[in-house]
């Protein structure tokens, strides 16, 4: 997401026009008699009954930094050898998505190619040739399912057109087919005559690539590896046998390895240390002060601090602890948890920046027969990823070469050539596998520090290993936030009045002078675009100033927006009287596409970055994950005392998502989940073994953050250190079995994110089941482990 | 000076005793299978069998392993047949899978003791081992059908 929010930072920074993404997609002007392109081939189009043209749609990729490079290109992203061994380039970063698999896996088999001869190689960071490589913000699939068919299309035409001109025959009669093209007769039936794509591949990478309109793709009918879930991710066996590659097992000749002592405030500078007893630590070899980054806005500069290297990580890392630091005082040791959610709740109980407004609130509040308010507060959260960051740098003169698992390969390498002062071409980020990153690892000051550290030691390679602790203290934290719900009923019991008002720091903090507002990123998150059928309707944002390094993690503010959101309406349907499920479907009222305009939402409305038109909000699908959900999971039906079914739904990512929580509160009040069940509408998909993994796998984390993740501040400094004090689920105590349903698209329903909106339905739906079983309602996140 | 069978090549080591075994595999013996998530113990990913049990070896130092049998996820078996690596790959269990040596060392060890897990014995035995991703029905799932092949 990052160098995108830089943009969007500067955006509001010189308080522009409205960030309205006009999709000036390139492929729109490849269209039609325009040839805009200047290389239409030559070639006519295959008599392939059953492909068809598929209708370009422009999505929020064109206008991400470098748009989508040459992703349609068939030279840049596949190689094909003698032997017909196929490579195709993964420019996305694999974090435990599946992305490394997926979107290679839509490519090949596009042109036909036979999987068990595809293999993957990752791309390093590159952007103008690849396109835009921020993995993270829910988009791989959603940006490059297209641009990846386009060149699995345009590949296998190439084929087909070097067949032809081989056989002397109509390029009609040559049909790709499993890693072949085969020659048809006039009845277009196979001779049996055939050709490998090993022995095409020179003729047909000189030809030049198909113009867009004359490529055509394949049915879904048609689809030998898409849609089908049977595709094993490419690095499975090399997980399961611990040989595949992690950032820190990456090992150069001589590499040395280094911690950094970072300041526990943010802000805060050395004012002197004593590293006399750590140099005398075996296997120590340097150790020397890192400068931090200190104006404001820091965005990912190093905090700074001293940098302990030594010929292995544990020498470095008890070395680090013999270090005597004083800290200079920062203004953030003001920070603390408690005093701040007071002051946020304050801050919430008066009006705020309005930010949507539609009918008039003040009027139905005034005229309500009755009335509800709840205030929903949620602790900052810390990644925690399981792979700690780390990063491998070789600063040799003017030449430098980082190996990191990161999330934005490209981003970080203009960030570290410009700190290393050298030009982005001397600089190359190559990409290992993630062990996880949930956002955390789309900000590199960590690579930045490996270069820095590299560089002082004159070229010798570095291994830059955050520990666990430093990976928990000094993070870019999820915002803490008070979300506060009042609602006006009328006097047949409807939702005359809504107003919804957040207060949070903000991630624009972090990029530009912090005024204490969100920005239209965090409005877009499930807040000024609430999709029901509420008259009156206003949105608020209240002032809260950062005192630590806000960053996103997984589903960013869509997490406390669905947990307030959903949770209030659960309450509203209780104190009714109502049915939760019939309730929410009223509130989602009629089948309807939402005009944003006609609803007051504001002119620089934020939808995930893509154009409204390519993923407009349909209350209709909405309504049938609902149904589809409470059906699957029994709604109604009478359970034993202590259990109950939670249900929440929400829609991100232009994703549809209702889930439905059954949880067991057992005698001494602990909560167990014995199931779960998410039902997901994400438009077009591709690989639904993975959407799979990751829905699960938002059930557990969504149990985490619902249940024990929390970070917390005492004068500045974070009260967390390892996963003893930041709590996540395990195997103890988890949500037991997960059903995933998957909506089958429809014609037109384009890709939608899907790694992060299987999460934020997940807290409030154990919440409301919460209530239902035991009468307590929580609305706080962390709630803890039992019911008090 | 420490004497220690790593996946069935004896080695020796004389730098510092108190070395937790994590490092001693990832920075000197160059075995990166093990991995570091925590330092404390607390999170499993650094799992490794010390005379057959699963010890976490970040905690675990050279001075404790000396004389000792070590077998790492590297050394599990030759050709990642192993029937826990086997059912590890038949239900796809690995999200970003920094996680699953350290998961697949502990399952492998308590099948290795019990090859007919209860549910109660499974969440026992693996709960120590977190995975953030949260692949933990398939982990449980998994275990389940490996207890057939161990």
């Amino acid at each position: 997401m990052l160098h995108y929010l830089k943009q969007e930072a500067q955006k509001a920074e010189r308080k522009a026009a409205p960030v309205v993404i006009e999709n000036v997609s390139r492929r729109k002007f490849l269209g039609g008699a325009v040839a805009a392109s200047g290389f239409v081939l030559a070639v006519r189009i295959p008599d392939a009954a059953a492909l068809e043209p598929l209708t370009p749609y422009p999505t929020g990729g064109a206008s991400m930094p470098h748009g989508y490079g040459n992703a349609s290109d068939p030279h840049v992203f596949v190689s094909i050898k003698p032997d017909g061994a196929v490579t195709i380039l993964a420019h996305r970063s694999e974090m435990g998505t599946g992305v490394r698999t997926s979107l290679p896996m839509v490519l090949a088999d596009e042109m036909e190619a036979d999987w068990s001869r595809v293999s993957i190689q990752q791309a390093v960071g590159d952007e103008p040739l690849y396109g835009n490589q921020d993995t993270d913000g829910s988009r791989s699939m959603r940006h490059y399912i297209q641009p990846m068919r386009e060149c699995g299309a345009a590949m296998r035409q190439m084929l087909e057109t070097a067949a032809a001109a081989k056989w002397g025959v109509d390029v009609a009669l040559c049909r790709a087919k499993a890693h072949h093209v085969v020659l048809l007769d006039a009845e277009k039936n196979d001779t049996g005559k055939k050709l490998g794509f090993g022995e095409l591949a020179e003729a047909a990478m000189a030809l030049p690539v198909p113009a867009r309109d004359t490529l055509l793709f394949k049915t879904p009918a048609e689809f030998n590896y898409m849609r089908k879930g049977e595709t094993k991710i490419t690095d499975l066996r090399n997980i399961t046998m611990g040989k595949a590659v992690y950032g820190a097992d990456v090992r150069l000749p001589g590499m040395k390895f280094a911690v950094i002592a970072r300041p526990s405030v943010l802000g805060s500078k050395v004012k002197s240390f004593d590293a006399t007893e750590a140099k005398k630590m075996a296997g120590v070899e340097d150790i020397f002060e890192m400068e931090g980054v200190h104006e404001v806005p820091r965005k990912f500069g190093q905090l700074g601090g001293v940098v302990v290297v030594a010929n292995t990580t544990y020498a470095a890392i008890i070395a680090r602890e013999s270090l005597v630091i004083e800290w200079e005082q920062s203004p953030n040791a003001s920070y603390n948890t408690d005093a701040y959610f007071k002051e946020m709740s304050k801050t919430a109980a008066e009006p705020g920046k309005v930010i949507r407004n539609q009918g008039d609130f003040d009027a139905a509040w005034k005229g309500a027969k009755s009335t509800f308010t709840g205030e929903y507060h949620m602790q900052h959260l810390s990644q925690a990823a399981m792979e700690p960051l780390c990063c491998v740098a070789r600063v040799d003169g003017d030449k430098a070469e980082l190996w990191a698992p990161v999330q934005s390969p490209y981003g970080a390498r203009e960030d570290i050539a410009k700190a290393l002062g050298l030009p982005i071409e001397n600089v190359t980020v190559h990409v290992t596998l993630l062990g996880g990153g949930f956002g955390r690892k789309s900000k590199w000051d960590f690579m930045i520090e490996a270069a820095l550290v590299s560089k002082k030691l004159g070229g010798t390679p570095v291994l830059l290993q955050w520990t666990r602790e430093d990976d928990i203290r000094h993070g870019f934290y999820h915002t803490t936030s008070v979300e506060r719900i009042d609602m006006a009923f009328d006097d047949a019991g409807k939702v005359a009045g809504w107003r919804h008002r957040t207060v949070a720091p903000s991630i624009l903090s972090t990029f530009a002078p912090d005024s204490g507002y969100q920005f239209p990123i965090e409005y877009g998150m499930g807040f000024v675009n609430l999709p029901y059928d509420i008259p009156n309707l206003r949105c608020e944002n209240g002032q809260a100033l950062a005192h630590t390094r806000i960053g996103w993690y997984r589903s960013v503010s869509n997490i406390p927006r669905a947990f307030a959101v959903q949770s209030a309406v659960a309450e509203a349907a209780h104190m009714l009287g109502k049915d939760h499920k019939e309730f929410l479907l009223e509130l989602i009222g009629p089948d309807r596409t939402l005009d944003p305009k006609a609803l007051g939402f504001p002119e620089d409305f934020w939808h995930y970055g893509d154009p409204y038109e390519s993923f407009p909000i349909e209350t209709a699908r909405l309504k049938h994950v609902v149904n589809l959900a409470t059906e699957k999971a029994g709604w109604g039906k009478p359970l034993p005392k202590g259990q109950a079914l939670g249900l929440a739904a929400h829609l991100a990512w232009h994703n549809y998502v209702a889930t439905v929580v059954h949880v067991d509160v057992k005698e001494d009040g602990t909560i167990t989940v014995p199931h779960a069940v998410t039902v997901m509408d994400c438009g077009f998909y591709v690989n639904p073994e993975r959407i799979r993994s990751q829905v699960e796998g938002a059930a557990v984390m969504g149990m985490s953050q619902a249940l024990y993740s929390g970070i917390t501040f005492k004068d500045g400094a974070v009260e967390q250190s390892n996963f003893f004090d930041y709590n996540i689920a395990t195997m103890a105590n988890f949500p037991k079995i997960v059903d995933v349903h998957i909506v089958e698209p429809q014609p037109g329903r384009n890709a939608a994110g899907v790694g992060e909106p299987g999460l934020p339905p997940f807290a409030p739906a154990l919440a409301n089941a919460v209530f239902a079983a035991t009468g307590k309602r929580v609305r706080r996140m962390p709630m803890g482990a039992k019911v008090a | 000076m420490a004497t220690i069978t790593v996946n069935g090549e004896s080695r020796t080591f004389d730098g510092d005793p108190g070395t937790p075994l994590l490092w001693y595999l990832r920075d000197i013996a160059g075995l990166t299978g093990t991995k570091y998530g925590c330092g404390q113990g607390v999170c499993g990913a650094c799992t490794i069998h010390l005379d057959g049990a699963a010890v976490r070896s970040c905690m675990t130092t050279v001075e404790m392993a000396n004389g000792k049998t070590i077998t790492t996820i590297e050394g599990l078996s030759l050709d990642g047949e192993h029937p826990v690596q086997k059912a590890w790959r038949e239900l796809s269990v690995p999200q970003c899978g920094f996680c699953q040596a350290g998961q697949i060392m502990q399952a492998a060890s308590l099948l290795a003791k019990n090859n007919a897990p209860s549910d109660t014995d499974i969440a026992e035995d693996m709960s120590g081992n977190l995975c953030r991703c949260g692949c933990y029905q398939r982990i449980h799932a998994a275990i389940r059908l490996a207890a057939g092949g161990v």
